[in-house]
């Protein structure tokens, strides 16, 4: 199913757009996300395995469910301050 | 208080915001645009956030320094866009009834601040060139100018 997915920072550049839509199967995770964005966009392979990624306003683990949502966001290491 | 803005920092404001008649204590922590890192000149920084997740997250972070701490009141005030050098980038003011607790809380806030929210900076280093901070990864290096 087609999910879109929000970028920041070092990925959005890399990526070349602050959102990208990938086809997701229904009971995709976050660790298939983190492998359909290596495939999506090799330019993102060197960051790949550092890649944090948001559901909604909170951290997901690998086996956190993410085909169909609609906040979904992925981006490097924070550094705020 | 939880804020991000594009203007600059009102600290006075924000530090006014949080003395109590019941806190013994203010603590103010300013982070500023350094010049200097390792041994890399910087001209100015961009921040970037996830303006949703951060706010939430922020307000997270003080929910939980309210469950460790007796905090009367906290500001946080985090700065986006372009910052010159010595411009400040985020300022945390908290009250409590004495001096410790408030140190603990305001750093507890800075430093977590710095680990879970989604705010990012960009360096513009004094070459030109530009490079994202992302901290635990491996960042290209930006060739030195030779001349």
């Amino acid at each position: 199913m087609k999910t879109v997915v929000k970028l920041f920072a070092r990925a959005r550049d890399l990526a070349g757009s602050p959102a990208l839509e990938l086809d997701l199967s229904e009971s995709a995770t976050a660790a298939d996300l983190r492998l359909a964005l290596g495939k999506r966009v090799p330019a993102l392979e060197p960051i790949l395995s550092s890649l944090l990624i948001a559901v909604g306003n909170d951290y997901a683990a690998p086996t956190t469910p993410v085909a169909g949502r609609t906040d979904l966001a992925v981006f490097p290491p924070v550094s705020g301050g | 208080m939880i804020q991000l803005t594009h203007a600059s920092i009102d600290f006075a404001a924000l530090t006014e915001s949080v003395r109590s008649t019941q806190a013994g204590a203010v603590v103010l922590f300013l982070g500023t645009v350094r010049e200097m890192t390792q041994g890399r000149q910087t001209v100015a920084l961009d921040y970037d956030a996830y303006p949703e997740m951060a706010e939430a997250k922020l307000k997270e972070l003080e929910a939980e320094a309210r469950t460790r701490w007796p905090v009367i009141e906290a500001g946080i005030v985090h700065r986006l866009g372009h910052l010159e050098l010595g411009d400040i980038s985020v300022a945390v003011a908290v009250s409590c009834p004495h001096r410790h607790q408030a140190f603990d809380a305001g750093r507890f806030l800075i430093d977590r601040l710095k680990e879970v929210v989604p705010i990012w900076k960009k360096e513009n280093w004094n070459d030109g060139s530009t490079e994202w901070v992302h901290p635990g990864t491996d960042q290209p290096v930006a060739a030195p100018s030779k001349h």
